[in-house]
């Protein structure tokens, strides 16, 4: 047993901890996170200079990384600073792009590690927003070409992405894990539109259109109709991320309530000296403690091949962040009074994006429902 | 980070599994799993199955007949006889008196007492809460004044967990009451066969007399039964409060209780299904399911951190209102299971050797009785209020 990072853990996290306090301060942020790119190029490059997006990734796929470990030291970093920068499309896209495995694929995925390059992964659909599978969008054989048809719902950074890794049906019924394949589609290929607009706790996305989008036959990505397990584990991985972001933005929330109720004074004192308050902060602690727990279990069982473990422990992290991120935000807020309800005050976005951190790859709700599930029955293999 | 055991970690929880499986009467281990009350006889036989292992004193050095074992060693054992369904060993003699003898006793006191604590001669119960003196037990009031070789010692103790069992206590006194609240304070140890001494049961809400109240009037005690410091008495108190917590959460108890309630609503009925099928009560119980995994986790990252040379302050805080917190809500999710059988109260099903009918399906018999019992969770060792307190001291600074 053994809860401490290993040493080049560590100091990946130290050197991406430090550059986002000196570099991408909070003024900067706001100004990318309001931008028309929704991102910033510059830093995106600076942090694959550093080596971030290199550590998403394993020595196979050309990265130096890849683990559980690697993504929540990383994003737990990102959480802390609020960065806006489409990690979480990479590391999904990247992945699918890196689990098909062929020459072209693993060299965009180089292309991702170096900052050259975005793809973003488009997979859930207006019909079902809150259903991890339902996919209606199409894809059709005609002759040597696949002919896409279908939408694809608030796609992170479909506007900086040069490609996308969508989702589409070859077979089957919205609801079927079977039938299910991946394409990566150009972002300039013909009869695919965008509706592009801002997120409200910052950066962009999009709502993507395929009208008979053709796609040449090297466009699928593994095998037609079974694409299932591999959105499986790519997910898993987004999972941890975002559960790891959570964590670092609760850290710093607690410590920005914290230092307010120190300094604050009403009635002639602080307001940490009121127990009513005080009692409310260590709610909180509890809750952000329980949920490192969380994380750390899901961060360890996503490379664990045991399905039922590792799904088991993905959903009760998310549950779990849920739960908590909405705590801290809510009360975060409450314990600030009207200071923290004004977009000057830099808590208020760390509130927007955990309570957002909900609304992405499902909820508590979803994931308490999924883990219910998955007690009953085996996971898929 | 490794979230398993090592192999010398996991090979020393064998030796705990093969020891509990051979040593462990099932008579015992029924009882337990069954809610029963424990006999005085009971608690008694398996304090000595464990000193006769050597594994009784898990708090102690090796050199007083403890077992010297690392935290993580404790916590292992201690779960693994939470998950077996073994009695509790009694905490009072070598959980909390014996660690303070042994950090502030004389050489004297700790040659006579460590021993009969070990053996059973002396059943320990422990003398801190007063009528006037519960969150805010500095503000106990029994008094000790000294008289010659003796003090004389007058006034009231409450809560007395097993005072029933109990022929030694040790006990909180004023012998300064002009001193600043916590400086007047000294650590007695009183026998409760002396003239004097007066125990009365208390009958808790689930019908069961585990409590009692101790009355002193003139009780004379031999001075060489101070420990430590006259006037120092809160220092030693204090560090038995924060001593015994590698367990305070109680994980294995949830687990055990959370299996029981697993299998039964496996088979319970709600609407014809069975009630895991039913939506809302199984949301329930995944809720806590998770809690509770989420807790063992935060158990052993504490316990690693312990290992590794910290100290216990707050983490004692977090461990015991999340523990307590989800013991809590099993039982009353087990409490609920029951539906209309939660009511009977066949008081006699659940004494030890019970020879009374249950009523209604055979484990609804202790469930609103532990339901109710387990309400003193969050009371008990710091109300769960304090350790927020504690906890908003320590992180607010104010």
């Amino acid at each position: 047993m053994n809860f401490e990072l290993t040493e080049d853990r560590r100091m990946l996290a130290d050197s991406l901890g430090r550059y986002l306090r000196e570099q991408y301060t909070f003024e900067t942020r706001q100004q990318i996170a309001a931008s028309a790119q929704g991102y910033s190029r510059q830093h995106w490059q600076a942090l694959a200079e550093l080596g971030v997006i290199g550590a998403l990734f394993s020595d196979a796929h050309g990265g130096y990384g890849g683990s559980g470990f690697d993504l929540a030291v990383v994003f737990e970093e990102l959480g802390r600073a609020l960065v806006v920068e489409p990690f979480l499309p990479t590391v999904l896209a990247g992945r699918l792009l890196a689990e098909a495995g062929a020459p072209a694929h693993l060299a965009l995925v180089n292309r991702l590690i170096e900052g050259q390059e975005i793809v973003a992964f488009a997979h859930g659909e207006p019909q079902a927003p809150l259903d991890a599978v339902h996919v209606c969008t199409r894809a059709t054989r005609a002759g040597e070409h696949w002919v896409l048809t279908g939408q694809k719902a608030v796609v992170w950074h479909a506007e900086a992405a040069s490609a996308f890794v969508i989702s589409a049906r070859t077979c089957g019924q919205p609801e079927d894990h079977g039938g299910l394949s991946l394409f990566l589609v150009p972002a300039d290929a013909a009869g695919l539109s965008m509706r592009g607009y801002p997120l409200i706790d910052g950066g962009r996305a999009a709502e993507l259109s395929f009208d008979q989008v053709r796609l040449r036959s090297d466009a699928l990505l593994g095998r037609a109709g079974g694409a299932w397990p591999a959105i499986e584990r790519a997910l898993g991985a987004g999972l941890v991320a975002l559960c790891a972001e959570a964590l670092g933005a609760m850290d710093t929330t607690r410590q920005m309530t914290l230092d307010y109720l120190r300094q604050r004074q009403q009635f002639g004192q602080p307001l940490g000296r009121f127990q009513a308050l005080q009692h409310r902060m260590v709610e909180l602690l509890l809750e952000i403690e329980q949920a490192r727990s969380a994380v750390i279990r899901a961060a360890a069982a996503l490379d664990d091949e045991d399905a039922q473990a590792r799904e088991q422990a993905l959903s009760m992290a998310k549950y779990t962040i849920g739960q908590a991120g909405c705590l801290v935000a809510e009360e975060a807020i409450q314990l600030h009074g009207g200071i923290g309800m004004t977009w000057e005050l830099p808590l208020s976005h760390y509130a927007k994006r955990l309570i957002m951190i909900d609304h992405q790859l499902g909820d508590a709700d979803f994931h308490l429902q999924r883990y219910i599930d998955l007690t009953r029955t085996p996971a898929t293999p | 980070m490794d979230l398993n055991f090592t192999p010398e970690e996991t090979q020393f929880r064998d030796q705990v599994r093969a020891f509990l499986a051979a040593e462990l009467p099932a008579t015992l281990s029924d009882k337990v799993a069954k809610g029963k009350h424990l006999s005085k006889q009971d608690l008694q036989t398996w304090h000595d199955i464990l000193n006769a292992r050597g594994w009784l004193a898990s708090h102690w050095p090796v050199e007083y007949g403890g077992t010297g074992w690392n935290p993580i060693e404790r916590f292992i054992f201690e779960n693994e006889c939470a998950l077996a369904n073994a009695p509790r060993t009694i905490p009072f003699g070598v959980n909390m008196l014996g660690p303070v003898l042994i950090r502030y006793g004389t050489e004297a006191q700790k040659r006579h007492w460590l021993p009969r604590i070990l053996d059973g001669s002396d059943w320990w119960c422990q003398g801190y809460s007063e009528p006037g003196a519960g969150s805010d037990l500095a503000a106990l009031q029994c008094r000790a004044v000294r008289d010659g070789d003796h003090y004389v010692v007058n006034g009231q103790k409450t809560w007395t967990t097993l005072g029933q069992y109990a022929n030694m206590i040790f006990c909180l006194v004023r012998t300064d009451p002009t001193a600043k609240k916590q400086s007047g304070i000294s650590f007695l140890l009183i026998d409760m066969n002396s003239p004097g001494v007066e125990v009365r049961p208390i009958i808790t809400l689930d019908g069961a007399h585990e409590v009692n109240e101790v009355f002193f009037t003139d009780v004379r005690v031999p001075a060489e039964n101070l420990v430590g410091e006259e006037n120092q008495g809160w220092t030693y108190a204090k560090y038995l409060l924060t001593y015994e917590r590698t367990n305070i959460a109680g994980t294995g108890y949830s687990m055990v209780a959370f299996e029981r309630l697993r299998k039964y609503a496996g088979k319970a009925l709600k609407n014809g299904r069975p009630l895991d099928q039913d939506p809302l009560f199984s949301a329930r119980m995944a809720r806590v399911a998770i809690d509770l995994e989420n807790m063992k986790l935060t158990n052993l990252r504490v316990i690693a951190a312990v290992a590794g040379g910290g100290a216990p302050g707050m983490e004692s805080s977090i461990l015991k209102i999340c523990g307590t917190r989800i013991r809590q809500e099993i039982t009353s999710l087990m409490r609920r299971a029951m539906g209309p059988y939660a009511q009977p109260f066949i008081a006699d099903a659940l004494q030890s050797d019970a020879q009374a009918e249950p009523v209604g399906p055979a484990e609804a018999a202790p469930v609103s009785v532990q339901y109710f019992n387990n309400r003193k969770l969050s009371i008990y060792g710091g109300s769960n209020e304090i350790q927020r307190n504690i906890i908003a001291k320590m992180t607010l600074g104010l």
